[in-house]
């Protein structure tokens, strides 16, 4: 974390589609509130192949340390040599935890009610390894590699945070019927880590069965850990049953770097610059950096301001069944925040 | 025996249900079709019974063959389903399966695995169509999910590299994605349905997916009557859990449809309302309830067996007895809606007997 005169430095990655309209209204929303950040902008073109732009990036969060970012591209027509650069900048900063909290919010109308679930996704290996091989010409192979440190240290995340957050149970998502080795062995760092937790109830379920259980009864879920893939899948179910991509912030944490961005890195290409996206996700994720930069008072002050237009004031916009426009929404919440009577600049 | 299949199904691979059912003429001269029943394990003889009994209510022609699958060693030590089991597919074609349960530590692996591995059972379908009667939150599912089931993430290929890293081994080839992509567009052409939809991570997994990916598209290119969209594995759950209403037919690999058909199960309201078909090679099709065998209710008169008699449906449909299918399939719905006669799962008091006798009623009613 770079403090520098009192005020902190932090990488932001506009992305593509609907990410640099609404990090800007981030920006717009901190700078109102006097929010002690800086904000070093890297651009990311997802069209070129070279490197160089994802490198810059990623010496720019080495730097500073955090960073918020949109979703960037990724062109699946390129060749494989192309990675995810979303990918690429998870494992090179070794962001190993992925974390998403999806509760249900009183303002939003969903199927169901009292949601409330947090997901920790292992976030670096797993399925996302991106080693393939055509081993002959019609054959390709693709690895998914489970390792020993990297299921334990993710279970301790879990179980940490869980225990931190008073929560009462943790649930491993898993397809260790099938994938023995793979699965099986994340299910046993799983049982070795929740021996350490007595307080924390464990249990395991299988994906299909999750996904099949989520739908129909997703109150019965506290806590669950799984390797890459399930959380792929488990965290879109989830913020689908809130109520869709525009509302979930998530958080990306390693040891020494944490990145924050929209759960369900969308990059909403079909809404981009039309005013009306959805700006709650990636002013929550906004929230959860500022908690993790000890600026909780602006957390608080912004993450109430964005709940108090969702939930009380009810301005929403056309991905959760609302006519309100990006900006709208924005300007309320900043009336709101002004209205607290904190220090605010002009409009 | 002649096999006499009359005018209307000149060999049509027809399964599941019609978006706008449109009944086939009536066939006058029918002789008895031989299936291949086996009833499995734990309810599944029960369950087994329920449908033999609704057939005969609706006088289909069918006639049940029964076979038992069990593993045993084969000569040269492998395993293999019984020969009287295998020759009885074989012969028939068409197969009707319960719940098989799959012991641990048997040393064998499990029978669904090997009754995929000796038929070439290479397509998982299921239909998922919201049941009126039977509430869940989603209304108006109407979907299928078409799973590749041989190979993928599920090929079994795993090991354990050093201590503490173990890879599994996911595999895509040419030929399994281009047999399922065929097979997901010519569904969709035989079925009515308008748009056919793959399921991939191409941009993780740029060479396997891209793979099957590609594959798709070429199929698409030959059924251009059939509209055809890419979607993210995360994308169809995102917004299946939001609106399952603008899905129509999905195709995709093992494990995304492993994920994705239990995903829609659930949306239209468990296992035990799902039916489902397999697609061999060598026009063989095994439809089967795909719950499990619960021990605990078996043998007790509580099983509900609507999934074994609405996969019996899509054997019907299958065969081209399309009015059979549609009488059964109608007085089973009717008789979940109705709600005065149910098994303790769907929220009644009911035994399966009871609720089969008044499946079988209104069966008699319709005639």
């Amino acid at each position: 974390i770079v403090v520098y005169g009192g005020r902190h430095t932090v990488t932001l990655i506009p992305g593509d589609g609907i990410g640099p309209e609404l990090l800007n209204h981030v920006r717009e929303v901190f700078r109102f509130s006097c929010v002690p950040v800086d904000f070093e902008v890297v651009h990311v073109n997802s069209a070129l192949e070279t490197d160089d732009d994802m490198n810059n990036a990623i010496t720019a969060i080495r730097r500073n340390g955090v960073a918020l970012k949109g979703n960037i591209e990724t062109k699946h027509t390129l060749p494989a040599s192309v990675k995810s650069r979303n990918n690429v900048l998870r494992t090179s900063l070794d962001l190993y935890a992925n974390v998403m909290h999806c509760q249900s919010l009183p303002g939003v109308q969903t199927r169901h009610k009292n949601i409330d679930i947090m997901i920790i996704r292992e976030n670096t290996e797993g399925e996302y390894s991106s080693l393939e091989h055509e081993s002959v010409s019609g054959v390709v192979e693709s690895l998914k590699i489970i390792t020993r440190n990297n299921s334990l240290r993710i279970a301790e995340y879990a179980f940490q945070l869980a225990r931190d957050k008073g929560r009462r149970r943790v649930t491993a998502v898993h397809k260790a019927n099938i994938m023995k080795l793979g699965d099986g062995l994340f299910l046993q760092c799983c049982k070795e880590v929740a021996s350490g937790y007595p307080d924390i109830t464990f249990d395991s379920m299988i994906v299909d069965n999750t996904t099949m259980q989520l739908v129909s009864k997703p109150q019965q879920f506290d806590v669950m850990v799984m390797p890459n893939l399930y959380g792929n899948v488990v965290s879109n179910v989830c913020a689908g049953l809130v109520g869709g991509p525009g509302l979930v912030p998530g958080a990306n944490y390693g040891r020494d770097y944490a990145v924050f961005e929209t759960a369900t890195r969308n990059t909403g290409k079909s809404i981009a610059g039309r005013n009306i996206a959805n700006p709650t996700a990636l002013l929550l994720a906004s929230c959860m950096m500022l908690d993790h930069l000890e600026l909780n008072d602006h957390a608080t002050s912004i993450r109430n301001a964005v709940l108090t237009t969702m939930n009380e004031t009810r301005l929403h916009t056309a991905d959760i069944g609302g006519q309100g426009t990006t900006l709208e929404v924005v300007q309320s919440i900043m009336r709101i925040i002004q209205s607290k009577g904190q220090l605010t600049s002009e409009f | 025996v002649h096999r006499f299949i009359g005018c209307a199904a000149i060999v049509s691979r027809v399964l599941g249900s019609f978006k706008n059912g449109s009944p086939q003429p009536r066939n006058f001269i029918r002789e008895m079709q031989t299936v291949t029943l086996i009833p499995g394990d734990g309810i599944g003889p029960e369950i087994s019974n329920a449908v033999m009994k609704i057939f005969e209510a609706a006088n289909a022609p069918i006639e049940w063959e029964e076979r038992n699958v069990t593993a045993i060693k084969g000569p040269g030590g492998k395993w293999m389903i019984p020969p009287d089991a295998k020759e009885s597919m074989d012969r028939n074609k068409i197969g009707l399966k319960g719940p098989l349960k799959t012991p641990i530590a048997a040393g064998h692996p499990s029978m669904n695995l090997l009754l995929r591995k000796t038929f070439d059972l290479y397509a998982n379908v299921r239909p998922c169509v919201s049941i009126e009667g039977y509430k869940t939150p989603y209304t108006d599912v109407n979907l299928v999910t078409i799973r590749e089931n041989t190979e993928g993430e599920y090929s079994g290929i795993e090991h354990l590299i050093v201590d503490g890293v173990v890879q599994s081994i996911k595999l895509i080839t040419e030929q399994a994605s281009e047999r399922i992509a065929e097979y997901a567009f010519e569904y969709a052409r035989n079925n009515q349905r308008a748009s056919v939809t793959a399921v991939h991570k191409a941009n993780i997994m740029r060479m396997s997916d891209g793979l099957f990916l590609r594959k798709c598209r070429e199929a698409a290119e030959k059924h251009k009557d059939v509209k055809f969209t890419e979607m993210y594995l995360d994308t169809v759950c995102l917004n299946m859990v939001q609106d399952p209403t603008q899905f129509d037919v999905l195709v995709m690999p093992n494990l995304y449809g492993d994920i994705l058909s239990d995903l829609c199960a659930g949306l239209i309201g468990g296992l035990g309302v799902t039916p489902s078909g397999n697609i061999g090679a060598n026009g063989v099709a095994i439809f089967e309830s795909v719950h499990g065998t619960a021990p605990d209710i078996a043998g007790k008169d509580f099983a509900n067996p609507t999934a074994l008699l609405l996969s019996a449906v899509m054997m019907l449909r299958h065969m081209g007895l399309h009015s059979h299918g549609k009488k059964i399939e109608t007085a089973c719905f009717d008789t979940i809606r109705d709600k005065k006669v149910l098994t303790k799962d769907l929220g009644g008091n009911s035994k399966c007997s009871e609720f089969t006798e008044a499946i079988c009623q209104k069966v008699r009613d319709m005639d």
